[in-house]
């Protein structure tokens, strides 16, 4: 990186020097980058390293639902998934969080209460991230206050692509404030909208320079999400930023990932990048709702050597 | 890499392979032994185990198939273009269909992980058929005349390090054309060529017209010197390329060599330093760095060194060096104890030297000739390791403070082959290119090849091209 | 004004090299005759140092020769057709005394010699797209090949035509960018070191042709065995020479082009440019245009 620990702290002093320093960042070649994703899909991941890595995934899912659709009856039903995710099959282990709409977090509280399961909220006016800073902040406090343990907020977007850098930092700095103590902050980019590698990067160290625990890909809620490259980039980032500041990081792919075979290669991606200090779900999570099927599925089909088939896994 | 998460082995099944006890010599359409009966055996260099044994082609045999080559000429030159593609076109799809098999058996013969067999060689082998049958109808439109000939028999000896994909280069180019051929490939790995005479039978393929004459130096020396032989194309070393340019000398021998190299890897500031350091392993670790365009010296910049060394020895520290059968494996067996002799004497001379050694913690299987990933710091252009071709998975460090010293190293060798370029600005790397005397340059990327793109060497790394449209001047009367 | 006959001046031939014009650093000389066995001059036998000057300074010439826009190299080819069109009649001259030929029929070849300069002065910005050009290769890579100039090349000229043969071997080495040593025909050099005097007045850098005249065998050895020299044209060799010098050549893989029969009036090909050209690929990724489009 081009500059020493010491300096870091002065990186937020100004707009310009935040520009500066992000601007100064290495280039991400594109082709390069998706090229060393693909090879690391490659890995051929089997028998106790296959087991392994499901349980690992399944303990990294976020369980998700963001509809407008949801209701406290949704929520309950998905809160007993994440804590139970295989009702035939105890020994499963429970997802990392169940994730919901800030409305939705006393019942999400109340469907996981004594589990290991925590209740991340998406916040922040998401996912579009479009209404004023006083109104993204009460949407945190409300969700803190409601007993979210996470808060995964979206960045400006607008005002990133805009060049707004310091706008986008002191709002995660405020937003991180408003988590206070308790709720650790996930900072989604939107990659999909940031578009290039080169953004993906800026973001992810004006994220973590601003005090991110987790950066997050994506929303799910547009066209591309979490991608190997644009994950393994982050991935660099977190690694990076942990080596200057040491301060650790976690990374979080959301949408898009569906497959026991997907969520394996991101976990190649984790092992081969950052390293076993990030296979454990403090640092790494799936932002998922439809994967933590195809693990269970995956998982039974381990345990038992049968195919497993949709009616012996549960549809919450 | 002590980890969590740790690899189950995922060995690719051998039993797709169904390699036989002894092979003869390909001639004239039919497997014969050879005329003084000698044989040599085939090892797989991971494991030491015999894999076959393989008959070996002396003066006699060459001459034969020399000859059948020479009679097999004349239909075979004389079919129409759009015929000799479509025999071309069926090889290729034979490829392909057998290419899990090929996979597998060159890795068992050469020890190369059986990821870049499956992913790179063999989908290129199939790759250079599928262009250059091509071809084989439109000569007249390739810029070499209105109906430019074939020369007649080409004698072709091959390496070791990309067995198959080095006979593709070599075969598929001079039928297309219209010659026939002879082909000696080399000792240490002669079953691919031998599978690739039963695809010829597959296909269809006229008699005389692939022969494969398995032997050690004397044979490719035989083939090389034969009076009927109208072009020899050698990929190889150096010093035996010379050799044959002697040999040819004063004959009317069309030649083309593809020989050694020392390319320079030129990492500057602001390069796209993540895909600089992949690139940097992928240019001197693939295929064990036994690959003549390996990017065998690294060029950085001093004011990014400590770092780009920090994230490369980071890097190296996961790769995975073992069985080259399992999927996972990133780092194979070197090809033989004769070429393990050579990269371990030359290593050796570099810290006798004085450059500084290092190599991740790795631990080497106790039978087969394995060489951990190595890096050495500290070196000048005086140094041994930076001069002399290691064929290894050995790399050298060297500095640079500006422009114009980089492409000054970078150039200060005899060899031409290969170069790498490392930044993001667009300016400098064409000014870089511009000036380096190389007849590959990647820039912010290293070792990808193409059937379509031209390769080969200035200086001593050879002359003629292989591949594109370039490569078919070689097998042309022009 | 006296009636005598007025006595003419003799021309001192000398060498051409690095854009200078030495004797022979041997101070040797040879005779050189006229098809019927007339005197015409002493000419320069150059020595294994006179080579060894002149690989020096071909190679200092070449990086500023080869780096030269090729606009600028057609344009200097081109005037070296001017310069010699100015001196039509002293090539006339030398060429029907060097090869035996009639007034007339010397006169055609010299034109045909000025000719083919202009040719090639033609081919210097052409050859690139000709021979070069992009690969559509299977990837996310921009592809282009090149052709680049293989360096310092010796030529030996043929030593039969010695004005038109000569332009014919040396014009389509520096029209891509090599720079030359020639080494003139051993019974005619003449043309050859006059053929100097125009080139120094031509723009054309010095050291990018370098002319010896002398014993082709003696001075073609040590420029074979030279390992600074890149390129070999062995027209002016017979068989016998010509393998020996490819053996030697061999020691550090000089290209070598082995002589051939040539009709020089005819239309030259483009093979005496492409025996002494590189090519060079160079890859780049072309890279999805954002994050969002992944390749894959």
């Amino acid at each position: 990186m081009p500059t020493s620990a010491h300096t870091l702290t002065d990186v937020a002093a100004s707009d310009s020097t935040l520009r500066r320093f992000l601007h100064g960042l290495p280039g991400v070649d594109a082709v390069g980058l998706e090229a060393r994703a693909a090879s690391l899909g490659t890995r051929s991941i089997k028998t106790t390293a296959k087991a392994y890595a499901i349980d690992l995934a399944i303990s990294m899912v976020d369980l998700t639902t963001l509809e407008g659709a949801d209701t406290p009856g949704k929520v309950r039903a998905l809160g007993a998934k994440a804590v139970h995710p295989d009702p035939t099959d105890r020994t499963t282990p429970a997802t990392a969080a169940v994730c919901v709409y800030p409305d939705m977090v006393p019942h999400a509280k109340e469907a996981v209460a004594g589990s290991t399961v925590k209740v991340a909220s998406v916040a922040t006016a998401f996912p579009a991230g479009r209404a004023p800073l006083a109104v993204k902040l009460a949407d945190v406090r409300d969700a803190v206050a409601a007993g979210a343990d996470e808060i995964d907020m979206v960045i400006d977007r607008g005002a990133f692509l805009s060049g707004r850098y310091m706008k986008v930092y002191d709002e995660i700095v405020a937003v991180k404030e408003a988590c206070g103590a308790s709720a650790r902050l996930k900072v989604i980019f939107e990659t999909g909208e940031l578009s290039t590698y080169d953004n993906i990067r800026r973001a992810s160290w004006l994220g973590m320079l601003a005090g991110a625990d987790f950066i997050k890909t994506s929303t799910g809620k547009v066209a591309v999400n979490a991608t190997p490259a644009n994950t393994l980039l982050m991935l660099e980032a977190v690694r990076d930023f942990r080596a200057q500041t040491g301060v650790q990081v976690g990374v979080k792919p959301a949408g898009g990932i569906r497959t026991s075979k997907d969520a394996i290669k991101f976990l190649v991606l984790v092992n081969e990048t950052v390293g076993e200090d990030w296979l454990d779900n403090h640092w790494f999570r799936f932002g998922a709702s439809s994967l933590l099927n195809d693990l269970l599925m995956q998982r039974q089909k381990l345990a038992t050597g049968r195919y497993s088939g949709p009616d012996y896994v549960t549809v919450d | 890499m002590a980890s969590a998460f740790e690899y189950a082995p995922a060995p690719e099944s051998r039993a797709i392979v169904d390699i036989a006890p002894s092979y003869g010599l390909f001639i004239d359409g039919e497997f014969t032994e050879a005329a003084d009966g000698k044989v040599f055996k085939t090892i797989s260099p991971s494991t030491e185990e015999v894999l076959s044994e393989v008959a070996q082609a002396g003066e006699a045999d060459v001459d034969r198939a020399v000859k059948a080559a020479r009679k097999a000429f004349e239909k075979w030159s004389a079919l129409p273009g759009s015929e000799r593609a479509k025999y071309l076109f069926r090889i290729a799809r034979i490829i392909q269909e057998r290419s899990r098999e090929l996979a597998v058996l060159e890795t068992l013969d050469n020890g190369k992980p059986i990821k870049e067999t499956r992913d790179a060689d063999l989908p290129l082998v199939a790759a250079h058929f599928f262009y250059y049958a091509g071809w084989a109808d439109k000569l007249e439109h390739a810029g070499f005349g209105p109906s430019p000939r074939p020369l007649g028999v080409a004698g072709q000896v091959i390496p070791w390090n990309f067995p198959l994909l080095m006979l593709a280069w070599k075969i598929a180019p001079a039928l297309a054309t219209g010659n026939t051929v002879v082909l000696k490939p080399a000792e240490t790995t002669p079953l691919s060529a031998l599978f690739f005479a039963d695809i010829c039978r597959q296909a269809g393929l006229p008699k005389g017209v692939v022969n494969i004459l398995p032997g050690y130096g004397d044979t490719g020396a035989a083939v090389v010197a034969h009076p009927d032989v109208n072009k020899v194309a050698f990929t190889g070393s150096t010093a035996v390329g010379k050799e044959i340019a002697r040999t040819v000398a004063g004959t009317n021998k069309k030649l083309t060599l593809e020989l050694g190299g020392k390319g320079a890897n030129i990492v500057f500031d602001d390069a796209p330093i993540d895909q600089a350091v992949e690139g940097i392993v992928n240019g001197i670790f693939f295929n064990q760095g036994q690959v003549c365009c390996a990017g065998s010296r690294l060029l950085v910049q001093e004011s990014i060194q400590d770092e780009l060394l920090e994230s490369l020895k980071r890097r190296l520290s996961t790769l995975r060096l073992g069985d080259p059968l399992d999927k996972n494996t990133d780092i194979g067996a070197i090809n033989s104890a004769e070429q393990l002799a050579r990269i371990t004497a030359l290593a050796e001379q570099g810290e006798a030297e004085g450059a500084e050694r290092w190599s991740p913690a790795c631990e080497l299987p106790e039978s087969g000739y394995w060489f951990a990933p190595t890096l050495f710091t500290n070196v000048t252009q005086a140094h041994t390791v930076a001069r002399d071709e290691i064929f290894g998975p050995v790399l050298s460090v060297l500095t640079f403070r500006t422009p114009d010293e980089a492409v000054a190293k970078a150039n200060n060798t005899p060899y031409g082959l290969s170069a790498g370029i490392w930044t993001e600005k667009g300016s400098r790397i064409l000014a870089v290119a511009n000036k380096l005397r190389a007849g590959v340059v990647w820039s912010n990327t290293f070792n990808k090849f193409d059937p379509t793109s031209p390769f080969g060497g200035y200086k001593e790394s050879g002359f003629g091209r292989e591949g594109g449209r370039h490569g078919l001047e070689a097998y042309l009367d022009v | 004004m006296s009636d005598a006959t007025r006595l003419s001046v003799f021309k001192t031939y000398k060498l051409y090299v690095g854009g200078k014009f030495p004797r022979s650093e041997s101070g040797r000389v040879y005779e050189v005759t006229d098809s019927k066995g007339k005197w015409l001059a002493n000419t320069p036998l150059s020595s294994r140092k006179d080579a060894r000057d002149a690989v020096v300074a071909a190679r200092k010439a070449f990086g500023a020769w080869a780096g030269a826009t090729a606009y600028n190299r057609g344009q200097i080819l081109y005037r070296i057709a001017e310069m010699l069109e100015g001196r039509r009649e002293q090539f006339v001259r030398e060429v029907a005394d060097a090869e035996g030929l009639s007034k007339s029929k010397a006169a055609a070849v010299v034109d045909a010699t000025i000719d083919r300069w202009v040719w090639y002065a033609g081919w210097t910005d052409k050859i690139a797209q000709v021979v070069g050009g992009g690969n559509p290769v299977a990837g996310p890579y921009f592809n282009l090949s090149s052709p680049e100039p293989t360096g310092v090349v010796a030529v030996l000229a043929p030593q039969k035509s010695s004005f038109l043969g000569l332009v014919s071997v040396v014009a389509p080495v520096i029209a891509t960018g090599n720079t030359a040593i020639v080494i003139a025909s051993e019974k005619s050099p003449l043309p050859a070191l006059s053929l100097g005097e125009v080139l120094a007045t031509s723009d054309l850098p010095g050291g990018v042709v370098n002319v010896l005249s002398g014993r082709t065998a003696e001075i073609a050895a040590p420029l074979a065995a030279h390992q600074d020299v890149n390129a070999i044209d062995l027209a002016g060799a017979d068989d016998e020479l010509a393998k020996e010098l490819e053996i030697a050549a061999a020691d550090n893989l000089k290209r070598a082009l082995r002589p051939q029969p040539v009709d020089y009036t005819e239309t030259p090909g483009i093979d005496r440019m492409t025996a002494f050209l590189e090519t060079k690929t160079v890859w780049h990724p072309t890279g999805s245009l954002g994050a969002s489009g992944s390749s894959y």
